[in-house]
C-alpha cells in the first residue's frame, strides 16, 4: 500500500510540475496573466508531493518490505535500521528520487519566500525549474521506477555494500545532492533573468543564498567523501584524482567562481552576463557529474553498474536542459550589458581573476576526466590520474591564493598596490618564516613546498580583512569571508603536511611485539574475533604510546560482512592536536604474525578541519546575508502597512 | 547611469554551448560504442619475453620461453587452481589438446595440493606447466588477470591473446589465429 | 535487464571468489625496502601506477593480488638500482599507456598538455578586452 501511495505521490508531483511549467509560461503572455497566481502554489504543492513520495520510500525501506524490488534488491532484514534507512537513497531509483525531491522542495521554498525579484522574472524562474524538474520525474515514472513491485517477493534482500553501511557515507550522498540541487535554483533564476531580461543587482541578491546554501552543502559532502575514503578505504589515501570525486569537485569550483561573481553583480552591478553563465555552468556541472556517475561511463573505484538506456536518458536530458540554457543565453547575452567598469587594480579585478583562475581549475578537471573517454573513442586507452592534475591545476591555483590574499584588502572600483603594500608585509614575512622552517626540515618536494610556504601566508593574510575595523560592528558576511579564506589556508597546510611529512611503515608481527613508526611505538597486544549486527571480524588489538608516553589503545578491524559477502578493513585512528596514527589490520602472515599497516600523518586532521572551517563561513555569511534580508523585508512590510492604514 | 552598452562579442557566447555540444557527442560514442574494459596485452607482434619457471608440480618439468618457437604455434594457458572461470574452460581446453594442439600453462600464485586437485578434477591438457608465484612472468606477459590465453607462432612472436576463459563459441576463433601462426 | 542482475550477482560473488586467492606472496607487496630513499622512490611510482584488476585504484591503494606482484616487482627493481622512469617504460610496453596515470606527452595526449596554455591564452585574451576598452569608471 505504501508503495502504491508513493508512487501515485510521483505521479501527482509530476502532473503539477507540468501545470506549473505551462502555467508559468502562459502567465508570461499578456493573454494568461490570469494564470500567474496559480504557479506559487503549485510549486509548494508539487514539493510536498514529492516530499510525500519520498517519505513513502522510507517507510517500505524501513520496514524491510520485500515485495518491492528496490528493498529486494538493495536491502536486508538483517541491518541496523538506519542503514536500512539509509538504504532508500543508496541506489540509483532512490537518489533520484530525493534528487527530485529536494528539487521540488526547494522549488517550493523559493515560491514562498522570494519576493524581491519582478514578477514576470520570478514566473520563468518556477517555469524553468519546472522544467528541469519535469525530466527527472519522467525519468524516473519511465525509466527508473522506485516503487516497482516483485512478484513473487523473495524471503530476502540481496543486502547493501558493506563499504556503504558506515553513517559517514550514509549522509554523504544526500548532502551534496542538496549542493547539487540547490545549484538548480541559480539555474532556474538564470533561466528567468534571461527570458525577462532583467539582470542587475536584485537578481543577484535573490539568488546569492541558494548559491551560498548550495556551496556550504558542497563543502561539508566533499569534506565528509575525502574523510570517508581515508579512513574506510584502508590507505590513508584521502584524494584520488577518481572521476567521482572530480564529479563533485566540479559544481564546487563553479558554486565557487558563481558565489564570488554574484558578489560583484550584487555590490556593483558589474558582471552581468559573466554571472548568469556561472548560474548555468553550476547546475550544468551538478548534471554533468551526476550523469558521469551514474551511467558508470568512466572507470572508478565507485563503479555503477553500466546501463546504456538510463543513461541515454539522462544524456537527454542534459542535452535538453543545459543546451538548450547554452542556446538561450547566446541568444541573449548579447542585450546583457556588461555593466559598471572598474579598473584592474580593485576589488573586482581581484574578483574577477578569482573567477578567471577558478574557471581553468574547472576546466582541467572537466578535461582530465573526460581525457580517457576521449582517447577511447580515437581507439586507445590512457589513465589521467594525479600525476596530471595535481601539476596541472597548481598552475592556476597558486597564482589564485595569491588573489585570494591580495584581493580581500583592495577597494572596490579603483586602487593602488601603493595603498596596500604595507599591510602586505606581515603575510610576507610569513611566507619567509614559512620557508625558512622547512627549509631548516629540509627535503620537501615541490608541490608540498609551495603548499606550505602558501598556507603560512595566506593564513596570516586571510585575517587581514579584520584589521582596522570594530570587531563587534564588522558584519557577519565578513566574519564568513574571513573564516572561509583562512579554513582554505588551514586545509592547504595538512594537505602540504600529509604529502611532505607522512611515514608509512608495513610490517608482519607476531603477538607481543612492538614496532616503531614515526614518533609511535606499537605493541601488537592480541588479534581475536568479535561480531557485529550483519558481519563478523579480526580485531587487532594494540596499545599505541607517542614517544613512549601513556599507552592508548587502538582496534582495527578485518571484518567479514555475510550479505553479500564482503571483506571490509575497518581502519583504527589516534588523533592528536599535531596528526593522526592510522593503523589497519592486514591478512595473517606465516608463522602467526598479522600483517599490520600503519601510517603516521602530521596535521592531517586540518584538511578536513579547513574544509569546516570553509563551510562554517559559508553558514555566517548565509546567516548574515539572511538576517539583513529579513529586516529589510520587515521594514517594506512596515512602510506597506502604514501607507494602506494612510490611504484609510 | 555610468552603464556601457558594449556587447559581449559574439563568438565568445557561443563558445559553452559548442563545448557542451562536443561532450554530449562524446558521451554518445562512449555509451554507444563501450570499450572493453579488459586491459589488452601490448606485446601482440613481439617475440615473447624471455622467463624460465620452476615446475609447478614436482614431478613434471616446468616451463621456459626457450620451449617456443620451435617451428610450431604453441598455446600459453595461464591460469590457477583457485580460479572458477579457468574450469569452466578446461573442457575447450582438453578439446583442443585432442586436436593436436600443444598447450602450455602457467599457474599464477598456485599450491601444489590445490593443482593437483583442479587438474585431477577438471583434465589436465598441459604438456608443462610453469609456477609463477610472484606472478613476475604474468606481468611480464602483460597478463592482468587469469585465465588468458596467448597464440605464440613457431618463431616465440606473440601473435594473439584471449582475455578470460575459452567458451565453446570462442574455438574456431583460436583454431583460426593458431592456423594464422602457423602460416 | 535480467542478464544486467544476473552479471551484477556474478560480480558480487565474484568477490569472495577471488578472496579465496591468497594474498600475493610476492617478496615486497607487503614489505618495505630498507633503504627509506629508495621506499620513498618506490612509494611515488607505486602511487601513480594502476591497479589492473580493481582499475580505479592505484597499485599503492589496493590488496588485489596483482598489484601486490605489482608492488613487488617495482621494489625489486627499485633496489635493484633501476630508473623509476625505466620501470614505468616497462610496465607501459606491455600494457600500454593506461597502467600508469601520469600521461606522457604523445600524438594522442598532447591536447592535455596544450590545455593549461589554451586556458591561460583566453583568460589573458577576455582579460585584455574587458580592461583596455576605453578607461570607463
Amino acid at each position: 500500500m505504501i508503495a502504491e501511495f508513493g508512487l501515485a505521490a510521483l505521479w501527482l508531483a509530476a502532473a503539477l510540475a507540468a501545470l506549473q511549467l505551462i502555467a508559468g509560461a502562459l502567465a508570461l503572455t499578456p493573454r494568461g496573466a490570469a494564470l500567474a497566481g496559480v504557479v506559487r502554489p503549485v510549486a509548494v504543492v508539487q514539493g510536498l508531493l514529492a516530499l510525500a513520495a519520498f517519505g513513502a520510500l522510507i517507510l517500505v525501506f524501513a520496514e524491510t518490505d520485500l515485495s518491492v524490488k528496490l528493498v529486494a534488491m538493495n536491502s536486508h532484514s538483517m541491518k541496523p535500521l538506519i542503514f536500512k534507512i539509509a538504504g532508500a537513497w543508496g541506489n540509483h531509483e532512490g537518489s533520484m528520487l530525493l534528487w527530485v525531491t529536494v528539487m521540488g522542495m526547494a522549488g517550493g521554498f523559493v515560491a514562498l519566500v522570494e519576493k524581491r525579484l519582478p514578477e514576470p522574472t520570478m514566473l520563468a524562474t518556477l517555469a524553468g525549474q519546472a522544467f528541469v524538474s519535469l525530466g527527472f520525474y519522467a525519468f524516473l515514472l519511465i525509466a527508473s521506477n522506485p516503487f516497482e513491485r516483485l512478484s513473487p517477493a523473495p524471503p530476502e534482500g540481496n543486502g547493501l555494500n558493506p563499504l556503504l553501511q558506515d553513517l559517514g557515507l550514509a549522509f554523504h550522498p544526500p548532502t551534496l545532492y542538496l549542493g547539487y540541487v540547490g545549484l538548480s535554483v541559480a539555474f532556474s533564476f538564470a533561466i528567468g533573468a534571461l527570458v525577462t531580461r532583467q539582470v542587475g543587482p536584485a537578481f543577484a541578491r535573490a539568488m546569492r543564498p541558494w548559491v551560498l546554501a548550495a556551496w556550504i552543502f558542497l563543502t561539508v559532502g566533499i569534506t565528509a567523501g575525502s574523510y570517508w575514503a581515508y579512513y574506510e578505504l584502508g590507505w590513508g589515501g584521502w584524494w584520488f584524482w577518481d572521476p567521482v570525486e572530480n564529479a563533485s569537485l566540479m559544481p564546487w569550483l563553479a558554486a565557487t567562481a558563481l558565489l564570488h561573481s554574484c558578489g560583484v553583480l550584487a555590490a556593483r552591478n558589474a558582471l552581468r552576463a559573466w554571472t548568469v553563465m556561472l548560474g548555468v555552468v553550476a547546475f550544468s556541472m551538478s548534471m554533468i557529474g551526476t550523469f558521469l556517475v551514474r551511467s558508470g561511463i568512466l572507470t572508478s573505484v565507485h563503479a555503477f553498474a553500466v546501463d546504456p538506456e538510463r543513461g541515454s536518458f539522462i544524456l537527454a536530458l542534459l542535452a535538453i536542459n543545459i543546451g538548450g540554457a547554452l542556446t538561450l543565453f547566446g541568444l541573449r547575452a548579447a542585450t546583457v550589458t556588461e555593466g559598471e567598469r572598474f579598473r584592474p587594480v580593485s576589488r573586482e579585478g581581484a574578483l574577477v581573476l578569482n573567477n578567471v583562475m577558478l574557471s581553468a581549475i574547472l576546466g582541467i578537471v572537466l578535461f582530465g576526466t573526460l581525457y580517457p573517454l576521449l582517447a577511447e573513442a580515437m581507439g586507445a586507452k590512457v589513465s589521467v590520474g594525479p600525476p596530471y592534475f595535481n601539476p596541472m591545476s597548481a598552475i592556476f591555483f597558486v597564482p589564485m591564493l595569491v588573489v585570494l590574499a591580495v584581493g580581500p584588502l583592495l577597494r572596490w572600483r579603483r586602487d593602488t598596490f601603493a595603498r596596500v603594500r604595507k599591510r602586505l608585509a606581515l603575510p610576507l614575512l610569513a611566507v619567509l618564516a614559512g620557508i625558512a622552517i622547512v627549509l631548516a626540515i629540509g627535503d620537501v618536494a615541490v608541490l608540498p613546498f609551495l603548499g606550505l610556504v602558501l598556507a603560512a601566508g595566506l593564513a596570516v593574510a586571510s585575517v587581514l580583512p579584520l584589521r582596522d575595523r570594530n570587531l563587534r560592528r564588522t558584519p557577519l558576511p565578513v566574519w564568513g569571508m574571513v573564516l572561509a579564506h583562512f579554513g582554505i589556508a588551514v586545509a592547504l597546510f595538512g594537505m602540504a603536511s600529509e604529502s611532505a611529512f607522512s611515514v608509512e611503515k608495513l610490517v608482519a608481527v607476531r603477538t607481543g611485539e612492538t614496532t616503531r613508526v614515526g614518533p609511535w611505538a606499537i605493541r601488537l597486544m592480541a588479534v581475536e574475533p568479535v561480531a557485529g549486527p550483519n558481519w563478523t571480524a579480526l580485531e587487532a588489538q594494540m596499545l599505541a604510546r607517542y614517544q613512549d608516553g601513556r599507552g592508548t589503545e587502538l582496534r582495527p578491524q578485518s571484518r567479514s560482512f555475510w550479505t553479500p559477502p564482503q571483506q571490509t578493513s575497518e581502519s583504527a585512528l589516534l588523533t592528536r592536536w599535531n596528526g593522526q596514527l592510522y593503523a589497519v589490520l592486514g591478512g595473517e602472515a606465516t608463522d602467526g604474525r598479522w600483517q599490520l599497516r600503519l601510517w603516521w600523518k602530521p596535521f592531517v586532521p586540518m584538511i578536513w578541519l579547513g574544509g569546516l572551517l570553509i563551510a562554517l563561513g559559508g553558514v555566517l555569511a548565509l546567516a548574515g546575508r539572511t538576517a539583513s534580508d529579513i529586516r529589510r523585508l520587515v521594514a517594506r512590510d512596515k512602510i506597506a502597512y502604514r501607507r494602506t492604514r494612510q490611504g484609510r | 547611469m555610468t552603464e556601457q552598452t558594449r556587447k559581449t562579442s559574439r563568438w565568445t557566447i557561443w563558445l559553452p554551448l559548442a563545448l557542451f555540444a562536443a561532450f554530449v557527442v562524446l558521451v554518445l560514442i562512449g555509451l554507444f560504442r563501450p570499450a572493453g574494459r579488459d586491459v589488452a596485452s601490448t606485446l601482440i607482434g613481439k617475440p615473447l619475453p624471455a622467463f624460465d619457471l620452476p615446475p609447478a608440480l614436482p614431478e613434471r618439468p616446468g616451463l621456459a620461453s626457450t620451449a617456443f618457437g620451435k617451428g610450431q604455434p604453441r598455446l600459453l594457458n595461464i591460469f590457477a587452481s583457485w580460479c572458477i572461470p579457468c574450469r569452466v574452460e578446461a573442457p575447450q581446453l582438453d578439446r583442443l589438446k585432442r586436436m593436436g594442439v600443444p598447450i602450455d600453462a602457467i599457474s599464477v600464485r598456485d599450491r601444489p595440493e590445490d593443482l593437483r586437485g583442479f587438474l585431477a578434477q577438471n583434465g589436465d591438457p598441459f604438456q608443462s606447466i610453469g609456477a609463477d608465484d610472484d606472478g613476475k612472468v604474468q606481468l611480464a606477459l602483460g597478463s592482468s588477470g587469469v585465465p588468458e590465453t596467448y597464440v605464440i607462432d613457431g618463431k616465440g612472436t606473440i601473435r594473439y591473446q584471449h582475455i578470460g576463459e575459452i567458451r565453446p563459441e570462442h574455438l574456431p576463433l583460436i583454431l583460426e589465429k593458431l592456423k594464422e601462426a602457423g602460416r | 535487464m535480467r542478464r544486467l542482475l544476473a552479471l551484477l550477482l556474478f560480480a558480487l560473488l565474484a568477490v569472495p571468489l577471488a578472496a579465496q586467492e591468497e594474498q600475493s606472496t610476492a617478496p615486497y607487496a607487503y614489505r618495505q625496502l630498507d633503504d627509506p630513499r629508495q621506499e620513498d622512490a618506490a612509494q611515488a611510482l607505486m602511487e601513480s601506477l594502476r591497479c589492473l584488476q580493481c582499475q580505479g585504484q592505484s597499485i599503492a591503494d589496493s590488496d588485489a593480488p596483482i598489484a601486490g606482484s605489482m608492488r613487488s616487482l617495482v621494489r625489486e627493481r627499485i633496489a635493484a638500482g633501476e630508473q623509476p622512469e625505466a620501470i614505468r617504460a616497462w610496465l607501459i610496453e606491455r600494457y600500454g599507456d593506461y597502467v600508469s596515470y601520469a600521461p606522457r606527452v604523445t600524438s594522442l595526449t598532447w591536447p592535455l598538455f596544450a590545455l593549461p596554455l589554451v586556458l591561460i591564452a583566453l583568460a589573458a585574451l577576455l582579460l585584455r578586452r574587458r580592461f583596455t576598452r576605453r578607461d570607463g569608471a
